[in-house]
Parts: structure tokens; sequence; C-alpha cells
């Protein structure tokens, strides 16, 4: 039988944490987005409303992941924040230098922070594949 | 950093699963510290000579670079 150690049972804890919380605030973006343009388009406080769920929801998530961060792995933490820290000089590198090319209009459309946001996700996880490969 | 971990741990008969598990850090840490991949913190130095029971001098080679 696989032992479990303290360590396996704290992280397992805290990843269910992070998911919860982040299900909850990927649920409250859509109420935000879906709700305000198609169920109550004409009412502001149901729009502020659920806009500061959304952002409560939000802090949560960024506390569930420090926590899991800093109650995890030692080798694990230093290889998220080497991916992170990667992630967010690259995301503000780029993000600037595309807003600067929708100003000066080098693309034929508009700039989208959810095109910024994809970049962050896949400079992120391109950064922890290649810091996993390094350390582990 | 070099170190003597691995031998002083294969001497225990400890695996790196069970060291980890004595000093709160996961098999694969214990890997990259014996394999000189990863330097640990100085309160895992510390754990790992408590639980070896070696001193810190003796795990490690340190190196100015």
């Amino acid at each position: 039988m696989k032992r479990t150690s303290t360590l396996d049972q704290k992280r397992h804890a805290n990843v269910k944490k992070l998911a919860a919380w982040t299900v909850a605030w990927t649920l409250s973006q859509a109420v935000v987005t879906f709700g305000g343009q198609l169920l109550w388009p004409d009412s502001k406080t149901l729009i502020v409303l659920s806009l500061l769920l959304n952002i409560g929801l939000g802090i949560g998530v960024i506390i569930s992941n420090r926590r899991y961060l800093l109650e995890g792995d030692e080798l694990d933490m230093k290889v998220q924040l080497e991916s992170m820290s990667l992630a967010l000089g690259l995301s503000i590198v780029m993000g600037l230098a595309y807003a600067s090319m929708d100003h000066t209009n080098l693309i034929p459309f508009d700039a989208d922070i959810s095109h910024l946001v994809i970049f962050t996700a896949l400079s992120y996880m391109l950064a922890l594949f290649v810091n996993r490969k390094r350390y582990l | 950093m070099k170190n003597r971990i691995r031998d002083i741990r294969s001497d225990k008969g400890l695996r790196q699963e069970d060291l980890g598990d004595l000093i709160g850090v996961s098999r694969q840490t214990i890997n990259a510290i014996e394999k000189g991949k990863y330097d640990p913190s100085l309160p895992t130095a510390f754990r790992l000579a408590k639980a070896l029971g070696k001193s810190i001098e003796e795990l490690f080679d340190f190196e100015e670079d």
C-alpha cells in the first residue's frame, strides 16, 4: 500500500481548495459576462454585485494559490516562482509591445486583453515545463 | 553544491522517500539535492543534517564561485 506523507496530504488538501476557488471564480466570470449581456443588461446594481462577487472570488484564488505555494514542497515552490516570474516578465514586455502595435496600427485588429491572458498562460506552462525538466 | 547525502542515506538504509518524509520535503527534492541540481534552504539543510546525524559541513562541500 502506498504511504501518504503529511506533505502529500497537505498538498492534496490545498490543491482541492485551489481548484474549488478557481471553479467558483470561473463561474462568476461567466455570470458577469453573460448575466450583464443577456439576463440583466439594464440593471446596474446586479452588474456591480456580480462584478464584486467575481473580484472577491478572484482574491480567494490568489490567497489559496499563495497558501498552496507556501505550504508545499520547497523545490516545487522554487520551480513555480521561477516560472511565474518569467511569465510575468514576458507578459509585461510583450503586452506593452502588443499595445504599441495596436496604437501604431501595425496590426489590422484591436489588441484584446484576452490575447494577453492566453499569452501569459502559455508562457507560464512553457516555463513550468522547462523548469521541471531542469530541476526534477 | 556537491554533497555526500546519497552515500550517507544509503548507509542508513533510508530511501529518498523516507528521508523526504523525515524532513518534510518531496522525494523529488531529495533527488535534486543529491544530484546537486538544487541547493536546499538553510532550514532544510539543518533538518537533513539532523536526520542523518551529521553536521552540515559533513554533508555539503561549499565552493566559492
